[in-house]
């Protein structure tokens, strides 16, 4: 009689899903993001067509002029998925709530001079309608768009736009005392100040876009690489004495813009790179909605730094410099 | 400035995103906002809308980054210490496949759903409940996928699921469910999946069934499955607020929404047929029958829901009744079906053992042994003498719920159920009364609908034969199709338990 | 017909103070035990009181924490800072 002795077999008979294999190979496990991400939107036999817009299927690639072979080539270098993407959002969370009770507790804007709570009034606050405006787009990109490599980043980026328009509004709650009578004023500020006209415009001109890329390019090469570029990263000199505070009261809005930049760059390069038609299309729409952002820009740049929109002028050029810088022709 | 105040919940949420949108005026209205008047539903003052939760973003990122952390944890702990080798039993895993090629390519549904409503619905508040419900339906999906995983790489089945969710024939069922609600308007689609849903129908998959999964040992699935509830009663109280909502609005509302409420609970209850049998059959242990858990989340919960909404003048959805006498039937009309087309499915079958054969007897005591358990006995001879029966037979589907033509009729059920109507010339056939309604209301839709069956007729699914066709599907033949007993997943479960089996033989 | 007014809870650590203190103060609560899951039903109107679960857990506790351990409810929710109730009467 033999003794056999085995051991217990926990080698997995396969390391990933058939689909990421076919991808990349058999032989590795693949991330978290990957598994999370690739080919999980349907792609065919689709049962009947919107009753909103029968001439698409819900998922349809027909909805952007540009063509892509694989729209999970354009995939984000952060490699979010939902429990990273909070995870992330959550940290730079708690930074906020440092700042906003060191800036309340040493009275920061208590003390800020009346021009600076002006500036603040007038430039900063009715900001939140135009993050408003860019969770409609980035939310219509969702659910637009093809490919969840594209469109699960934007709904993360659709919540962004919301939580930094509610932190635009706490800004204005810490100066009106929590009345939100600040808050009001902005929105007519937004609805009626002739600085304000063409920004309003333009975000209302993307409401109608139907191009699903298109309003993505407009959204992050003009309205994110010029207004918010400009806002949060170029514009100290507006806020006069109050300056360090609404550095402190805007991190998350600094560091936001950074993290997004990075992965949207990444996707309008891929998306560019893929076909000369591409590229074409792409650099027209950049081009236009950066000089339109520009031009936009240039009274509030004029009336909150005095510099006759130089400051616009300058992230303009920026962003035209960004969009060569991935392939564009600008 | 006074800035020391604290705000209550309610005004510190009311102004960080009341106020936010505005009235275009450089586009029209109608133009930023083209699909939300051809239903016909009449919104007079989209500000009263009350927000059923006042999460602002600080909140939602915080909570749901804890939540995160947790589920993750077991995750990663139940993977290193194989916790796949200490469920109740191989059978088990059954359900996951079910549930990641079924359940969770509908999660991500929702999710490009709501982004739709989130975007498209006038009225601010409405859009902040809804995106938020969009990025937490695509959380959905992607803790169901990091979870069963690992599952993957030990069991068969589940290795191709996107693609079996696009083609496999009975998987038409659940995705043309969620392909109906998003291509509806974005009233239909908040009530066919906010309201009919989540609050009237989710109960039933989500608490019942991921208590069985804890109870069989599975503590990663119970845990995502937990988790995904606990943003799950949030939809609830948006499916709710959107229902109050139309019907305050405007008198007129009622006849549409009553419509709606009708054809999506009717939808609905033949989806969850799937899990009835995956509670009835499938969890080798079991915490409670499906009946019993329709009596709780149906009856007596959809019943004091009903009770509440009867102010407006909203009824019960019509067939209601024959929904609750249906709980007595359809776990084992689906599993009978599932166990003959066993070669055409993407999980394993078998036959209820004894004693699983009495827990049914007991749980159905009007039903089971009258006409269910002498069918299972007579397979199980048949299997015994070599004969295990197979039908090759390529069944007629109903046009609606897609599902085979096996349900019976109402208080008879030893016939089956048919229903056909004419249109534009051509026939079409309905399993139930429920099904044939929702069609004759929207002809030109269900005309369109992708029916498996006669897709392969018409050569689209790979080829004419069957193994033709489990190869489009994405099958591995012999591996992800036939009975449990002799399959790869049950000879890995026995090396695993091979010390327990011998010690008990 | 009695229309029950229900949450159903994760049965763990942190939803303990929250079910001790719903069993405490809604009188005649139902409780159903499930794996994993505890399920409280009240007729007409069941509340969890903020200051109720502070005493139980000694420390202060945010209302919206319950999020993270609440697994399924009924009825129609009014949530403030000190009270999360669910009721079906108006």
């Amino acid at each position: 009689m033999s003794v056999q002795i085995k051991t217990i077999n926990l080698e997995p008979k396969r390391q990933t899903f058939s689909h990421i294999a076919r991808r990349f190979g058999e032989d590795k496990p693949a991330s978290r993001y990957l598994e999370g991400t690739l080919d999980i939107q349907a792609t065919e036999n689709f049962h009947y067509k919107p009753l909103w817009e029968p001439e698409y299927w819900h998922y349809d690639l027909g909805k952007s002029a540009v063509k892509m072979a694989d729209w999970y080539k354009p995939l984000d270098p952060r490699q979010y998925y939902y429990a990273t993407y909070n995870i992330s959002r959550s940290n730079m969370n708690t930074a906020v709530e440092r700042n906003f009770t060191f800036v309340e507790e040493r009275g920061m804007l208590a003390k800020a001079s009346s021009g600076a709570i002006g500036a603040i009034k007038r430039g900063l606050l009715p900001l939140r309608h135009l993050h408003w405006g860019s969770n409609m787009n980035m939310s219509e990109i969702c659910q637009r768009g093809y490919g969840t490599a594209v469109t699960a980043p934007c709904i993360f980026s659709a919540m962004d736009h919301l939580g930094m328009a509610q932190i635009n509004s706490r800004v204005g709650l810490m100066i009106d005392g929590q009345t939100g009578t600040s808050l009001d004023e902005a929105k007519q500020t937004w609805l009626s100040d002739p600085m304000w006209q063409e920004t309003r415009k333009l975000i209302e001109d993307s409401f109608v876009e139907r191009d699903w890329f298109h309003l993505y390019t407009a959204q992050v090469l003009g309205v994110n690489a010029v207004f918010y570029n400009l806002f949060y990263k170029n514009a100290d000199a507006a806020w006069t004495d109050a300056a360090t505070a609404v550095a402190l009261l805007t991190e998350f809005q600094s560091d936001w813009l950074a993290d997004e930049t990075r992965w949207s760059d990444s996707v309008i390069k891929t998306v560019a790179a893929e076909s000369e038609e591409n590229k074409a299309l792409i650099s027209g729409w950049a081009k236009n909605w950066i000089v339109r952002a520009v031009v936009a820009a240039k009274p509030l740049s004029s009336a909150l730094l005095g510099d006759n929109g130089a400051a616009a002028e300058t992230a303009g050029a920026a962003a035209l410099k960004k969009a060569a810088s991935l392939g564009l022709a600008v | 400035m006074s800035g020391t105040k604290k705000l209550g919940l309610r005004q510190r949420y009311e102004h960080l995103t009341r106020g936010l949108d505005w009235e275009t005026t450089y586009q029209p209205m109608d133009k930023v906002f083209p699909y939300d008047e051809f239903e016909g539903i009449k919104i007079k003052d989209w500000s009263a809308w009350e927000d059923p939760f006042r999460l602002t973003m600080d909140s939602y990122w915080k909570f749901q980054a804890e939540k995160e952390r947790k589920l993750y944890a077991v995750l990663d702990s139940f993977a290193q210490n194989n916790g796949q080798t200490g469920i109740s039993d191989g059978r088990y895993a059954n359900v996951l496949k079910l549930f990641l090629t079924g359940i969770s390519p509908e999660e991500y549904q929702a999710h490009r759903g709501f982004a739709f409503t989130g975007r498209h619905l006038r009225g601010a508040g409405a859009r902040v409940a809804c995106q938020m419900q969009s990025i937490d339906e695509l959380r959905h999906i992607q803790t169901q996928i990091h979870t069963i995983s690992h599952f993957n790489k030990y069991f068969n089945g589940i290795h191709d699921f996107s693609k079996m969710h696009d083609r496999v024939w009975y998987l038409s069922v659940p995705k043309s469910f969620f392909d109906d609600a998003r291509t509806s308007g974005p009233f239909e689609f908040m009530i066919a999946i906010g309201f009919a849903f989540e609050y009237v129908l989710t109960n039933l998959l989500f608490v019942p069934f991921m208590s069985g999964a804890a109870y069989n040992g599975d503590m990663s699935t119970v845990t995502f499955g937990f988790s995904a509830q606990s943003d799950e009663s949030r939809h609830m109280t948006l499916g709710i607020e959107v229902i109050k909502f139309l019907l305050e609005q405007h008198p007129d509302n009622l006849p549409i929404v009553q419509k709606w409420v009708d054809k999506w609970f009717w939808r609905g209850h033949r989806l969850l047929g799937i899990v009835a049998m995956m509670m009835d059959y499938m969890l080798p242990k079991k915490v409670m029958s499906w009946k019993e858990a329709w009596d709780i989340y149906f009856v007596e919960a959809g019943g004091a829901l009903f009770q509440d909404l009867a102010r407006y003048g909203l009824k019960m959805p019509k067939y209601h009744e024959i929904a609750t006498a249906e709980a007595e039937h359809v776990s084992h009309q689906n599993w009978c079906t599932f166990y003959q087309y066993t070669h055409a499915a993407n999980f394993h079958t078998w036959l209820p053992d004894n004693e699983h054969l009495d827990w049914l007897s007991e749980k159905y005591p009007n039903t089971f042994d009258k006409y269910y358990r002498p069918r299972f006995e007579m397979w199980g001879q048949m299997a015994k003498e070599g004969k295990r029966f197979y039908n090759n037979a390529l069944v007629q589907l109903c046009q609606v719920c897609q599902i085979p033509m096996v349900y019976t009729e109402p208080g008879d059920p030893n016939t089956i159920c048919f229903r056909e109507t004419q249109f534009n010339g051509q026939r079409y056939h309905f399993c139930s009364d429920g099904c044939s309604d929702i069609f004759k209301n929207e002809p030109e839709k269900y005309v369109q609908a992708w029916l498996p069956v006669q897709q392969i007729f018409q050569g689209n699914c790979g080829g004419a034969t069957i193994p033709e066709v489990l190869d489009w599907y994405g099958y591995k033949f012999g591996e992800d199709n036939f009975d449990y007993v002799g399959s790869p997943d049950e000879k890995l479960w026995n090396e695993w338990h091979a010390d327990k089996i011998k010690a008990a033989s | 017909m009695a229309q029950l007014a229900s949450i159903t809870l994760m049965h763990n650590d942190d939803a303990r103070p929250v079910i001790e203190s719903i069993i405490a103060d809604n009188p005649g609560v139902k409780i159903l035990n499930m794996p994993g899951a505890v399920k409280l039903d009240c007729d007409g109107r069941i509340t969890v009181n903020r200051a109720s679960v502070e005493e139980r857990l000694g420390r202060p506790w945010n209302l919206q924490e319950i999020h993270l351990v609440l697994i399924s409810m009924a009825g129609n929710l009014d949530e403030d800072d000190d009270t999360f109730t669910l009721s079906w009467r108006h």
